[in-house]
């Protein structure tokens, strides 16, 4: 292999007293792709943050690029450096013009006055060598997600980067644009770019990755090369022990496995949801798997009342409901647990009181209006003891507490109303490791008390830790179901081929 | 003051100097916050009444400044509601005049007369529940359906007394604009004005930090769209604020009415909206909704009128009342930022 592009030594970043990175040691080549992976709050962000320039790194590290030592200050530290980052949340101004973002900050002018054909003509042979279907006059508006991706790369492109990083980069993508992105990719790399991938999926690693870095707790603990790239080899480095007692599943399936509790029948949007039919019986975990656009939390949309469907029937325990928004659903007895915790969930300002008692409210009220203070106190007590939330005390805004915390504010606001069905949407997302595993324990105690669970998860190792079943979607419909064997674990590859359609992933 | 739910940072029991420091800034800084702009309006009130030799602080003057912060605190009561939706009312002047030129023209019909304070009162709920309605279920933004009955009640207004001026000196329950409430007979009093300003605030308190409604309102403001998957009748939420809106521009209406035995269209309650917005700022109540308590909005417009005595008591010109106002307000909502930098929000 030739000379790396990148090298970093020992390279730490303290906040605080707090160690966000502990002397990590990355080396990367041209013309790979080099994905890294970790939990939430591995170090990640930091680490690409260093490389932006928007953290400066404790002294004592060292960053060499073509082997010359260099300080990357400043936001525009990193692009003049050579390294470009494409953010998961895109950075381009909807209301500007392709060829405007691409020379946002370095606009052409010619005596003051802004030179907009001189900008065109500049990024045309860019977007032509990326296959782009869009001209360069373009409103980035009118782009989709996909396309406007194309755009953060031909920005990266233009700047002469040389060190490509994305975070993410398929999670608003369909999967047949994600296809197109791949390819892109694996076309740079041929052009002796260095790429670095970050990304949560499997899939995708095993597909695009030349080699995996994983980070756990601010550490590197491990790089591994092409051949050695496997799930359980990157989960347990990711994870730091074994998988099987960090995921909880003590419930019987079989013993669980009572009455059918919520049936959707026939259910869809007339968009991303394409007839889809499911039953989830008393007891059970049953996990909803697909890729990013697969229609999953638009399926569990519908079945709340959040978004109209334009056909198809819920039955509750047996008999048929008409749900026609979300608090008809929670009267009903089914909660939903958001994938978009801040945006959707929370209200980051009210305290964790507030928060917890938000859905029973109304029915604690004295006299119907007033607020039954004493109860809620009660209840938000009993349930930062029993999900063990850490905060100072229920009084705090739900916006100071760590994710994990976060996310069992938000899970005991659902479970004041003792829900028959709760429908959890990437229960784990931006969770930490020690969280995640009471998570699982909360959904595997609730289970054993006789809740109907699904899971929308696009974590694999979490969908068959601690699913009983898994239904899989696919463009919209139920591609199919796996079920657990009487002694072999819900397989991976099964799930994997329903969700992309059979193809079969380059392991 | 604010029941913010006290920013829990226990201070660690440590022996050495510096987290003894910053314990004490800690607790210094939580102190703050609570107090808002109070100490404001005191160093207001002190500083007044020194460069006044004296006059600000005697019972004549609080009086007068009481009665004249009152319809701008009922106002802005309404306003403190809407805002934490993180909407806006510009309407409630004009809401204001209507109102009252409604109140005053049904007080003059000889066996209706008596009716004419409810009047003003549904006439203001009547207006404000259609901009509620227009905002809530057309989701039309807040700013442009209230800068649209802005004028279009002002026209109306003019048009409920044919574009002159209502008279009726012997209007029914005229005590509430100029008569007092005993309180130690011979000694103190409290005007009806500023009795039913207190009132206000009385009941809106107990609406947002004591119902079931307020907690929806503060959630509607902090995450609209987590509201509604909450379950949160969002639209029925927005239609209750601008409706209590019209409903509090209606009463001041009444209060303007009853003060002035008239009122006219065209010239009542002009840009009134422009000073309630800036006592609900001055209180510190998030522009973007969710934050902020009806006590900091009594502050702020306590504040605008001690300005507004203050500054003719100290014999400052008209002209320079305005430009001294527009200051202290930049000033006191830069010292708000300044002051919720320490606050945990992410």
């Amino acid at each position: 292999m030739n000379d790396p592009i990148l090298e970093m030594r020992g390279v730490s970043k303290t906040f605080f007293g707090i160690k966000a990175l502990r002397a990590v040691d990355l080396t990367v080549y041209p013309g790979e792709i080099h994905a890294l992976m970790g939990e939430n709050g591995a170090g990640k962000s930091t680490l690409m943050k260093i490389l932006s320039g928007a953290y400066r790194p404790d002294p004592g590290g060292e960053i060499r690029i073509e082997g010359r030592p260099v300080r990357i200050e400043g936001p525009l530290g990193g692009r003049a450096a050579g390294i470009s980052i494409i953010y998961q949340e895109l950075s381009l101004a909807p209301n500007l013009s392709v060829a405007e973002n691409i020379y946002l900050g370095r606009e052409i002018s010619r005596s003051g006055l802004l030179s907009r054909g001189a900008m065109r003509e500049g990024v045309g042979p860019i977007l032509k060598r990326l296959g782009a279907d869009f001209l360069p006059s373009t409103l980035v508006a009118h782009l989709s997600m996909g396309q406007r991706q194309l755009v953060e790369i031909a920005r990266a492109l233009h700047a002469r980067s040389k060190i490509l990083i994305m975070d993410e980069p398929t999670t608003s993508l369909s999967a047949a644009e994600s296809e197109r992105l791949f390819a892109l990719i694996r076309q740079l790399r041929a052009e002796g770019l260095a790429i670095i991938y970050i990304s949560h999926r499997m899939d995708e690693v095993y597909a695009l990755g030349d080699r995996v870095t994983v980070l756990r707790d601010g550490r590197l603990v491990g790089s591994l090369d092409k051949p050695e790239i496997r799930a359980d080899t990157i989960v347990r480095l990711m994870v730091g022990r074994d998988v099987s007692s960090f995921y909880k599943k003590d419930h019987d399936p079989k013993a669980g496995r009572g009455h059918p509790v919520l049936a959707a029948i026939d259910m869809a949007d007339g968009g991303r949801v394409k007839g889809c039919s499911l039953t989830v019986h008393a007891g059970e975990v049953v996990g909803l798997a697909g890729l990013i656009g697969a229609g999953r939390t638009e399926l569990a949309h519908l079945i709340i009342g959040a978004s109209s469907k334009t056909s198809g029937r819920l039955e509750l325990e047996g008999r048929p409901v008409e749900i026609r928004t979300p608090g008809e659903a929670l009267e009903a007895g089914i909660a939903y647990l958001t994938e978009d915790r801040k945006a959707l969930g929370l209200f980051l300002d009210m305290s964790c009181l507030d928060n917890i008692n938000l859905a029973v409210l109304g029915r604690d009220a004295k006299l119907g209006w007033f607020l039954d203070r004493d109860k809620a106190r009660e209840r938000a007590d009993r349930a930062f003891a029993g999900l063990s939330i850490r905060a100072a005390n229920v009084g705090v805004p739900a916006g100071g507490l760590s994710g994990g915390n976060q996310q069992k504010v938000l899970l005991s606001r659902l479970l004041a109303i003792a829900p028959k069905v709760l429908i959890l949407d990437e229960p784990t997302r931006g969770v930490d490791v020690g969280a995640k595993s009471e998570i699982y324990s909360i959904i595997d105690n609730l289970a054993k008390a006789g809740t109907a669970i699904l899971v929308i998860s696009s974590d694999l190792p979490e969908i068959i830790g601690i699913c009983d079943r898994v239904i899989v979607m696919r463009a919209g419909h139920i591609a199919g179901e796996v079920s657990r064997g009487p002694n072999s674990p819900l397989a991976q590859e099964d799930i994997m081929g329903l969700a992309t359609g059979m193809e079969h992933l380059d392991a | 003051m604010p029941d913010n739910g006290a920013v829990g940072v226990k201070p660690a029991s440590t022996t050495t100097n510096g987290a003894a420091a910053e314990t004490r800034r800690q607790r210094m800084r939580m102190l703050i916050s609570a107090l808002g702009m109070l100490p404001v309006l005191l160093i207001l009130c002190i500083g007044f009444n020194v460069l006044s030799e004296g006059r600000f602080f005697t019972g004549q003057n609080l009086g007068i400044v009481l009665q004249q912060a009152a319809v701008n605190t009922v106002l802005a009561a309404g306003m403190t509601f809407v805002i934490l939706t993180g909407g806006i009312d510009l309407s409630v002047g004009s809401i204001l005049a209507a109102s009252a030129m409604a109140g005053l023209t049904l007080s003059k019909v000889p066996e209706l007369g008596m009716l004419w304070l409810p009047a003003a009162l549904l006439t203001g709920l009547g207006f404000g529940i259609v901009n509620g309605a227009l905002i809530a279920l057309l989701r039309l933004p807040p700013f442009i359906v209230t800068l649209g009955s802005l004028t279009a009640v002002r026209g109306l207004a003019r048009l409920l007394g044919a574009d002159t001026t209502v008279f009726n000196p012997s209007i029914p329950y005229a005590f509430i604009g100029n008569g007092s409430l005993t309180l130690v007979p011979g000694v103190a009093s409290i005007p009806w004005l500023s009795v039913i300003a207190l009132l206000v605030i009385l009941v809106s308190w107990l609406v947002l930090r004591r119902t079931v409604l307020g907690v929806h309102i503060y959630a509607v403001g902090g995450n609209e769209s987590a509201a509604r998957l909450a379950g949160i009748k969002v639209w029925a939420v927005l239609i209750f604020v601008y409706g209590i809106s019209g409903l509090f521009a209606g009463l001041g209406g009444a209060m303007q009415a009853a003060r002035l035995y008239a009122a006219n269209g065209l010239q009542l309650g002009q840009s009134y909206e422009l000073d309630a917005i800036t006592a609900v700022i001055l209180g510190g109540t998030s522009f973007v909704g969710g934050i902020g308590s009806i006590w900091g909005t009594l502050v702020g417009a306590l504040i605008i009128a001690v300005l507004s005595n203050g500054l003719i008591l100290i014999g400052v010109s008209d002209i320079w009342q305005y430009v001294i106002k527009g200051l202290v307000i930049i000033g006191a909502v830069a010292l708000d930022r300044y002051r919720l930098q320490g606050s945990a929000r992410t």
